[in-house]
């Protein structure tokens, strides 16, 4: 008898301080790709979150409550991404959720959070269907702090036909990827308009490894360049074969190429080449230079641009939770929506109607193995 | 003809490949009657072996980087291969012991979902990850070491094409195991009991044959083969992750069945012929129909002609 007293009373005790211990923090979910083929984009973008949320909890948190991370992997594939948000909303009861980096993986995400009435921010996913619905209207609580692709491939475009003043490039896409394929067709459309010529298109699928059949029919169209708006490991590893097939034209891509592992995967192939980005580590902004030390004296590294967005969108998530009349889904919905004019690391953020943010974009340089600022194309 | 003579060169190259592994699927079809889903993860677990033994050796961008396959290198990517192979074989003992010969009086379907589930097990088995430990590897993909630098031989260049010293190599490489493996399977006892035990067993039985270990020896050597092919395929291509092994099992499967499941010159036949096939197709066709072209063939084979190329059609006496 004695005994079962003191199990209640420490029941109740432990009940007191968990419910007390809820009501002084606000649960951001994260759902990220720590492992699998993007594994650096989903590190990056962690580490990119806990920096923010530390600086935000040390001056006091949100509305006076400490910010807590939970992160769920996705291993990379978009079914897992859409259980991982799943998981966090309904059994975890987050106040919001930050993810994807992938658009394929956004956009299994997205209806969740719409559904679920949950506001969710991506990182960087860039295709502009995923703050979208099927009809073409903007969801309420998708939101996204990047530029998207029909800029992106325009930036290419510009690029390609200004400054490396050429007319024929052969385009590689991967077929399974709806960043891949939009992109791919963005820059097509823009570099057809600039007048130039798409000498081939070809496909292949995320996590083949022989591209010998593709690259050799590309070197019979002799380009002068070669698009391959994918993510960083194919890309490596295309770059290998295409060097080894003899062809010297340099490669082209967007922002799935960022990651310490393009460099050490293609280990000197994909020099001469360029891709687009989000922001470049040389930037003489006193935001982007007290940002990389902060990061560098936390991590140890240079933050890549996921690790960058990552921060800035926690940075406008905690600022639209301050500005909302209170935590709950459609509130902080609202104030994300009016963000304007954020001044973040990435860029001065304002989402317009379709909760896009409308930003310059950085054109990277590949040299001696290592990326190098080239240009900035503005929309 | 550069372009057709590079997709030659390709499809040869991912030809033997194909064979190697389909050769596995056919000596264990042979002597089992079973198609054993799980040899394309053998094939995977060879590959990551070959990765943990060239990293234990510390091999890779450093020590290579001097350039060329000096004799040192070569020597130590043959033990890697070897260790590998070994280790890979004994694993096959490991599988055939606890999840087929348990089985061997059930009905096949019992035996073929076992398959599947040792398949997967190896699979996320592998796709698991403990922190600090760099076994299993997880789900992210490794880029395999340079066990030797390659580099163009120009043999064919006046004729446009390139043909790397890597892939000569594993050409080289595959063909002597195959060479091997034949006079294996047609000159030694070994291969004659192999044989006999897969037109009947239970008759080899009664002549003596000691069935159960001729069972596990053809389940070691064919996962030996698998490991080889693996390794093989990760020099020249060299990212490895443990889904690798479904698609390309599958493909080796196909390979199989198309040279005659159960005719070891047939799953020699059908890899090349369908690493050529895979090559033109993507290349002359359209490039994202590559995988599509090896399941097309399996259908094609299956209504054409089930036995295969090189496979004896059963005539069933009642």
């Amino acid at each position: 008898m004695r005994f079962l007293r003191v199990v209640a009373a420490a029941a109740l005790l432990l009940s007191l301080a968990c419910s007390k211990k809820e009501s002084a923090e606000i649960l951001i979910g994260h759902v990220a790709s720590l492992t699998g083929s993007e594994a650096t984009f989903g590190q990056s973008t962690d580490n990119g979150i806990k920096l923010a949320f530390e600086e935000i909890n040390k001056a006091g948190g949100v509305k006076g409550k400490k910010l807590v991370l939970k992160t769920l992997d996705d291993q990379g594939k978009p079914e897992e991404a859409q259980v991982a948000a799943t998981r966090l909303i309904v059994n975890d009861k987050v106040t919001a959720l930050i993810g994807e980096v992938a658009s394929s993986r956004s956009l299994a995400m997205g209806p969740v959070a719409e559904k679920n009435k949950v506001p969710m921010i991506s990182t960087a996913s860039t295709n502009p269907k995923v703050t979208l619905d099927q009809q073409g209207n903007t969801l309420k609580y998708v939101f996204r702090v990047c530029f998207i692709d029909p800029f992106q491939g325009t930036v290419m475009a510009k690029f390609a036909r200004e400054n490396m003043k050429i007319s024929k490039v052969a385009v590689l896409r991967d077929v399974g990827n709806a960043y891949s394929v939009g992109l791919a067709d963005f820059f097509e459309d823009t570099f057809k308009k600039m007048g130039g010529e798409i000498v081939t298109d070809q496909s292949f699928k995320a996590g083949d490894q022989d591209f010998k059949a593709q690259l050799t029919k590309i070197r019979e169209t002799n380009p002068e360049a070669i698009y391959v708006p994918a993510y960083y490991t194919d890309v490596g590893l295309i770059s290998r074969q295409v060097r080894e097939l003899g062809m010297k034209v340099p490669l082209m891509g967007g922002d799935g190429w960022d990651s310490e592992e393009l460099y050490k995967i293609s280990q000197g192939a994909l020099n001469g080449s360029f891709f687009s980005n989000h922001y470049t580590t040389e930037s003489p902004d006193e935001r982007v230079k007290s940002f990389i030390e902060k990061y560098k004296a936390a991590y140890g590294s240079v933050p890549d641009a996921l690790a960058a967005l990552g921060y800035d969108a926690a940075l406008v998530a905690a600022d639209a939770m301050n500005r909302a009349k209170d935590l709950s889904g459609p509130a902080i919905a609202d104030a994300l929506a009016a963000t304007k004019d954020f001044k973040a690391v990435t860029g001065n953020i304002t989402l317009n109607e379709q909760h896009n943010a409308v930003k310059s974009a950085v054109v990277i340089a590949i040299d001696n193995n290592a990326g190098k600022y080239a240009a900035t194309v503005s929309p | 003809m550069t372009e057709f003579l590079q997709h030659l060169v390709n499809g040869v190259s991912l030809g033997t490949i194909y064979a190697l592994i389909a050769l596995g699927y056919t000596m264990v079809y042979g002597v089992l009657k079973l198609i054993n889903f799980a040899h394309g993860d053998v094939y995977m677990v060879g590959a990551f072996m070959g990765y943990y033994l060239a990293g234990f050796w510390r091999l890779g961008g450093a020590a290579s980087a001097g350039g060329g396959a000096t004799p040192g290198s070569v020597v130590r990517a043959f033990l890697i291969t070897a260790a590998s192979m070994v280790v890979c074989g004994f694993l096959g003992y490991v599988i055939e012991r606890f999840a087929y010969r348990p089985l061997r009086d059930r009905p096949r379907l019992t035996a073929l979902i076992t398959a599947i589930g040792v398949s997967f097990l190896l699979e996320f088995g592998f796709q698991l990850n403990f922190r600090g430990s760099n076994f299993p590897p997880g789900p992210t993909p490794r880029i395999f070491p340079t066990l030797f630098e390659g580099h163009d031989t120009g043999w064919l260049s006046a004729l446009g094409v390139n043909l790397y010293t890597t892939d000569l190599l594993t050409l080289g490489v595959a063909i002597l195991l195959m060479v091997l493996l034949q006079w294996i399977v047609y000159r030694t006892k070994f291969g004659t009991a192999m044989r006999a035990v897969s037109f009947d067993h239970q008759v080899a039985g009664l002549m003596g044959i000691p069935v159960n270990r001729i069972i596990s020896w053809t389940f070691v050597l064919g996962s030996a083969l698998a490991a080889a092919a693996g390794i093989l395929f990760a020099v020249t291509r060299p990212r490895i992750d443990p889904l690798m092994g479904l698609m390309f099992g599958l493909k080796a499967f196909v390979a199989a069945v198309l040279g005659g499941i159960g005719s070891v010159p047939g799953a020699m036949v059908g890899g090349m012929v369908l690493g050529l096939s895979e090559e033109f197709v993507a290349g002359y066709l359209l490039s994202s129909y590559r995988d599509a072209i090896a399941f097309g063939i399996l259908i094609l084979v299956l209504v054409l002609r089930p036995s295969g190329l090189f496979g004896r059609t059963t005539v069933e006496k009642v």
